[in-house]
């Protein structure tokens, strides 16, 4: 089949969705009713882009590809066209983004069955993937930006797709904003690239990058990591993805973990041999992400809401990505990409069903009178759910080892590998690399720590909910669990697809690093560092042993403090470090500190210097001059006296003066 | 021969003065409009006379013309102190200041 | 030519309607009336860009008139024609005409014959404005559209409608009138220089005429401010909130979606190629001002409580790009102006017409009044998320193309030279964001605040129709503006052309004249002396 229309088809065919489920079912009420339909071709829309990029794959993903559709806008010399790019990379991410998201809708079908606007939550997700795909399917960075910002519109809408809420649109808007922040970088570095080079193509910033100045390459490579810290949420910006947890959950495991939170990173990576040229923003790149993984890692630990544990978690992992990238693992960055959308959108869909049983029981005890406080997020309610949810509950603890880095587990290969690169650049004489290191190892073990905490205080225990003798959830019907469990084996299998360097010794390759960075004279699209030192066999084989260690260390202790404590736990911590956790509780104070710092002076500035500025002064003078006009007019205006004979007088005593003046 | 051009002049511009004077200073509307029309005719006595003194008959009909638009003048003047009146019942200028700022 | 008076007709069809209207005997005919004449003339406009020949887009096209205004000793003419640049603002103009007479329909109660009449006259001075090729000419469809906006204002307006309207007519007065000293002044020079001593506006004999140095200055001035005024630009905006919120619905949608453009197009239409010299070297001073109103618009415009003001003052922020995009002499950035005017035409206007929907339901434009009106009234809510997404810039959507273009040309821009202002005016993106979110979540999402907001009837069909071509718009410009872009570009080619070579030949040739006028110290806008024009032996007074 021809290439350029298959790419057209994968790239459409979810913008189609949208429409179907979306501008029809608006105009025309009755389309409505018709959920089981809706659902199909929504996920159906997903399911087919899947199959094609699938058979691109397998037929030759290993070449590039360049569909060019048309131009989208010019100026003299400066042009930017819609046009799209198969190859190594955007492959694997449209799988990741396709083949995710059609399980998601899948999911999403019994999620939201019952919910007013069914059709309206598909149109976004269909409308959702459209835009991700051009993200990743695009050849230059207009069409990347294209996709960049329409999946934060997605992302706008699917936050506040309960938007009675007010909580919601604010969080809604707050995502929306913090992300156009970083898109300002983003734009930015897109300028200095066309001043400089006069394209936007990937293929002209590669072939024209060594003509640029350090000066422009650093700045280029800093402002679209800034552009990336928002949509990825780092540090400084990642105060909106907590928030966007109001959205649905299929959402937050669609968006805000599998795909959209990691573009960011596939930026990065695709520019990678830009990025490399810019050996200062790469430190950055790397302390940021360590230091948003730890900051993330320690916030999750304190939290009580299921879905903000694992919010926090996955700023935590999008750290350790930005980690690789900052190491010049670029390919490892994306490994933990696929990785990562397995257990995350496994675990935020495990949290979905846990949550979908949840409310049942809320609803079950509002009808029956109960009046107390109940929150079917809020892992506190929970407990013992394994008894009712078993594939939830087995779907979930195996994601949880796999985030964790249990042995031969998908997170294991990509977390390990990074801590490696991580290692390996440092013995290379990039001593911040060390640094960067340990803070992994430190996260590694939180990040093990925390997860099963939630894991124990959700599905372990006793049911905390009222009266669990009368009434337990239940488990969640097929379109939820065969997700669950199709996201689970590949939460365990999925890691194989990069092994480490030992596995050289029996004859196994590295197949993803092979496949994106390029073997055997072929290059592919993802560009890493030359190395000069080269960890040992045995010292990278300990480095392994040690992270598989600090793993089952976190899990066990962590299985067992919380068997023993149970809710309890959380007050031993918290007795433990007292400040500390309340610090951690409340997120480092950074909503507290960007409201007082920026968004009450910006706002408050408007409110209270600008527009009164505006009307005082600046109309202000504009009236006081009509005011003077006024006073003069009202001046002359005494001189009318309506008298008439006083104006007759005047005119007498003029003809006098006149015939006075021409006299003499 | 007869009486000078000056003593005709003389009482044209007396006439005339008398007339500037009712009009700028007497505050009945209709003693103004009398006053307009002696001023008026004070003018229309300059022109005779010259005419006459200059054996020239155009000064003559200019007079006719004059007369005229001084009947048509009394006229609608008149017409409109009547429309004053209506609307205030006095004729007194003084009360009359719609102009006024 | 194959269509000899097409344009004439474009321009005077809607007078003549106006004229017709008149002698409608009921209400509703005078409204079927108005719209098929303005549709008849959006048809008309239509060939006019089927027939248009975009490979001499720079030149005119379906020249009409040509013939003496005042009289034959006089070089003022009646002389229209369409570039580029003019087709897609008369497009513009005639799309609004019958989009406002529908969507006055049922909001104008009182007067309808008046109103009626008044929008159609202002149509016909608007279409004449972008087609005008004699300054004065110009200068009378200029002041023709002041008058029936007036009424507009005046008339249907809002509680300070007097106020607002007085307000705009003196404040854009002021601006014209000394434009108009600046044409004649300008006619008698060029007219001296290089029309034989005869008086003269025509456009192309001015274009011809290569101002000296000193004058360029203050001629740039005269004609910047009326510009600058009708823009509107920081400082000059204030007008422009008390004028919109007054304004019945349509005229803010003709406001914002025409009147403004009058402005920006007159600053490239004259300003740049009469004086480029003058443009150059206050190219910095308007780039500032421009990204003053860029920032401040939007920062105004967030602590609006009044939906409609909050949507005028983001026109001071979107107008700021088109203005720092035209001073920014790039080719990027002057295309991007050009179809940001369009794009904020749409954009601005629909927004218009979605607050005034929103008024004719509930008569009241404080957001506070609305709130969760998301569940009551959806496909309204569809089109003005829609909408302020656009305005807001989304990638896709038309904003983002003008916004785009504009912001990487005067990035790069040498006239500019400063990157950091630049960087300035992008973060309008955010604040755009900021202020257009924080009205989308005030009135139409959270939940139902006022109990009147819960029967509030959805869009009828009228409306619909009002509204999907503005959307349509939207998306094709923000999707595919190329076939737009592309009848403006040999006339923005041709403009920056026509500037570098007039700056080359003003700047270096006339350094001697700059003596002279420096030794004289007479730079002021009286009559230069005789020594600087070329065959200045005449009187400098060309009319007979």
């Amino acid at each position: 089949m021809d290439l350029d229309l298959l790419t057209v088809l994968i790239v459409l065919l979810p913008l189609v969705g949208a429409v179907l489920t979306g501008l029809v079912p608006l105009f025309l009420r009755s389309f409505r009713a018709h959920k089981g339909l809706l659902g199909a071709v929504g996920t159906l829309v997903v399911a087919i882009p899947f199959g094609l990029a699938a058979w691109i794959f397998v037929q030759g993903g290993s070449q590039t590809h360049v569909t060019s559709l048309y131009t989208w806008m010019a100026a003299g010399d400066f042009s930017v066209s819609i046009t799209y790019r198969i190859d190594q990379l955007s492959i694997i991410m449209t799988l990741v983004v396709t083949g995710v998201g059609a399980l998601i809708h899948l999911y999403a079908v019994g999620y939201m069955y019952s919910d007013r606007c069914f059709w309206k939550f598909f149109a976004y997700l269909n409308l959702f993937i459209f835009m991700m795909l051009n993200l990743v399917l695009a050849d230059n960075l207009l069409v990347l930006f294209l996709g960049w910002e329409g999946v934060g519109l997605c992302s706008y809408l699917l936050i506040g797709f309960w938007y009675e809420k007010h909580k919601n649109s604010v969080a809604a808007s707050k995502a929306f904003i913090v992300n156009r922040v970083g898109d300002f970088a983003f734009l930015l570095a897109m300028f200095i690239l066309v001043k400089e080079l006069g394209s936007l193509d990937f293929g002209a910033i590669f072939s024209g990058m060594e003509s640029l100045s350090a000066g422009s390459v650093t700045a280029v490579v800093l402002l679209l990591f800034i552009g990336a810290t928002g949509k990825s949420a780092q540090i400084p910006l990642f105060v909106w993805l907590p928030d966007a947890m109001a959205g649905p959950t299929p959402v937050s495991a669609l968006i805000h973990a599998a795909t959209m939170v990691t573009s960011g990173l596939y930026l990065l990576a695709r520019l990678s041999p830009l990025v490399l040229m810019a050996p200062g923003v790469m430190m950055l790149i790397a302390i940021v992400g360590a230091a948003t993984a730890l900051v993330a890692a320690t916030i999750a630990l304190t939290q009580q809401d299921i879905k903000r544990v694992l919010a926090y978690s996955t700023v935590s992992q999008l750290g350790y990505m930005f980690m690789a990238a900052g190491v010049g693992a670029f390919f490892v960055a994306v490994f933990h990409v696929v990785t990562h959308a397995f257990f995350k959108a496994c675990l935020f869909l495990g949290s979905g069903s846990v949550i979908h049983g949840m409310h049942h029981v809320e609803l079950e005890l509002r009808r029956e009178g109960y009046e107390g406080d109940f929150d079917a997020q809020d892992m506190r309610y929970m407990g013992g759910l394994k008894k009712y949810m078993p594939i939830t509950r087995w779907t979930y603890l195996l994601s949880t080892f796999a985030i964790a880095g249990i042995p031969f587990t998908a997170g294991f290969f990509s977390k390990d590998e990074i801590l490696f690169k991580a290692f390996e650049f440092g013995f290379d004489g990039h001593t911040y690399a060390w640094i960067v290191w340990a803070v992994g190892i430190a996260t590694a073990l939180l990040t093990a720590f925390y997860m099963t905490r939630s894991y124990m205080l959700t599905f372990e225990g006793s049911s905390r909910w009222p009266k669990p003798s009368n009434l337990h959830p239940h488990e969640s019907p097929w379109s939820m669990t065969l997700p669950l469990i199709l996201l689970g084996a590949l939460s365990l299998v999925g890691g194989f697809i990069g092994l480490p360097k030992v596995a050289e010794e029996f004859g196994l390759h590295n197949w993803i690093h092979g496949f994106l960075v390029g073997y055997e004279g072929r290059a592919g699209p993802v560009a890493e560092p030359e190395m000069h030192a080269h960890v040992s066999l045995w010292l990278e084989s300990a480095l392994i042993a040690l992270g598989a260690l600090i793993a089952v260390i976190g899990v066990v202790w962590a299985w067992r403090f919380f068997a023993r404590h149970e809710l309890g736990g959380d007050e031993l911590i918290r007795g433990r470090f007292g400040a500390l956790y309340q610090w951690c509780r409340t997120s480092y104070y950074w909503d507290r500190l960007y409201d007082r710092s920026i968004v009450r002076p910006v706002i408050g500035g408007a409110e209270k210097v600008f527009a009164p500025f505006d009307q005082r002064i600046v109309d202000g003078l504009v009236n006081a001059i009509a005011r003077i006009m006024q006073a003069f007019s009202w001046l002359f205006g005494r001189l009318q006296t309506g008298i008439v004979q006083n104006y007759a007088l005047a005119i007498v005593l003029g003809v006098v003066l006149i015939l006075a003046l021409m006299a003499f | 021969m007869g009486v000078p051009l000056s003593w005709y002049l003389t009482l044209s511009a007396v006439l005339f003065s008398i007339g500037v004077t009712g009009v700028l200073f007497r505050s009945n509307l209709i003693v103004i409009l009398m006053s307009v029309e002696l001023m008026l005719n004070a003018v229309n006595l300059t022109l005779i006379a010259f005419s006459q003194y200059m054996g020239d008959v155009s000064g003559q009909i200019l007079v006719f013309f004059v007369m005229a638009v001084a009947a048509a003048e009394a006229a609608i003047g008149l017409a409109i102190v009547i429309a004053i009146f209506r609307n205030k019942l006095t004729v007194d200028i003084n009360n009359i200041n719609l102009f006024r700022h | 030519m194959e269509f000899p008076h097409l344009l004439s007709l474009v321009i005077f069809l809607p007078l003549i309607g106006a004229i017709l209207t008149l002698f409608a005997p009921t209400d509703r005919s005078v409204r079927v009336f108005a719209l098929v004449v303005t549709a008849f003339t959006f048809v008309l406009s239509i060939l006019l860009w089927t027939e248009f020949d975009p490979s001499r887009a720079a030149d005119l096209q379906f020249v009409s008139g040509d013939f003496p205004l005042i009289s034959a000793d006089i070089d003022v003419r009646y002389l229209v024609g369409i570039d580029g640049f003019s087709l897609l603002l008369v497009l513009l103009t005639t799309l609004l005409g019958p989009i406002v007479v529908l969507s006055s329909w049922s909001y104008i109660k009182a007067h309808v014959k008046g109103y009626y009449t008044l929008l159609l006259v202002l149509q016909s001075g608007m279409t004449g404005v972008f087609c005008a090729f004699d300054l004065l000419l110009f200068y009378i469809f200029f002041e023709l559209t002041l008058i029936p906006m007036y009424f507009l204002i005046g008339i249907w307006g809002g509680e300070r409608r007097i106020y607002a309207a007085v307000k705009f007519v003196i404040y854009t007065m002021v601006g014209s009138l000394l434009m108009l000293v600046g044409i004649l002044y300008l006619g008698i020079e060029a007219g001296a220089a290089v029309n034989s001593g005869v008086f003269t506006t025509d456009y192309f004999k001015l274009l011809s005429f290569d101002v000296p140095l000193g004058m360029q200055t203050w001629l740039f001035v005269l004609f910047a401010f009326a510009f600058a005024i009708k823009v509107p630009m920081f400082p000059f905006h204030t007008w422009l909130p008390d004028a919109h919120v007054e304004a019945p619905t349509g005229g803010s949608v003709i406001l914002a979606g025409v009147l403004l453009k009058m402005g920006t197009y007159g600053l490239v239409r004259f300003c740049l190629p009469f004086f480029p010299s003058a443009s150059a070297s206050h190219a910095l001073l308007f780039a500032i001002l421009a990204v003053i109103g860029i920032v401040y618009g939007a920062l105004v415009s967030r602590a609006q409580p009044d939906a409609k003001k909050l949507v005028a003052y983001s026109s001071v922020s979107h107008l700021g790009f088109v203005v720092l995009g035209i001073f920014a002499f790039t080719l990027e950035s002057l295309q991007g102006a050009m179809i940001q005017m369009i794009n904020h035409g749409i954009s601005t206007g629909a927004l218009f017409l979605l607050v005034g929907m929103l008024y004719e339901r509930r008569h009241t434009r404080l957001m506070a009044d609305y709130g969760g009106i998301a569940r009551t009234v959806p496909w309204l809510t569809f089109f003005m998320v829609l909408t302020a997404l656009a305005s807001a810039g989304l990638p896709g959507l038309n904003g983002f193309v003008g916004e785009f273009m504009i912001l990487v040309g005067a990035f790069g821009s040498a006239a500019i030279g400063s990157p950091i202002l630049v960087g300035l005016a992008t973060t309008g993106v955010i604040l755009a964001a900021v202020y257009l979110l924080w009205m989308l979540g005030r009135m139409f999402f959270g939940p139902v605040t006022h109990e009147a907001n819960r029967g509030m009837p959805d869009l009828n069909r009228r409306e619909l129709v009002v509204l999907v071509p503005m959307a349509a718009l939207m998306i094709i410009l923000g999707l595919m503006p190329q076939p737009f872009l592309r009848v403006s570009e040999p006339a923005a080619v041709r403009l920056l052309e026509t500037i570098e070579r007039k700056r080359a030949l003003v700047e270096e040739g006339d350094l001697d004249g700059m003596r002279v006028l420096q030794q004289d110290g007479n730079v002021q806008a009286a009559p230069a002396p005789g020594g600087l024009i070329p065959n200045g032996d005449q009187d400098s007074n060309p009319i007979p």
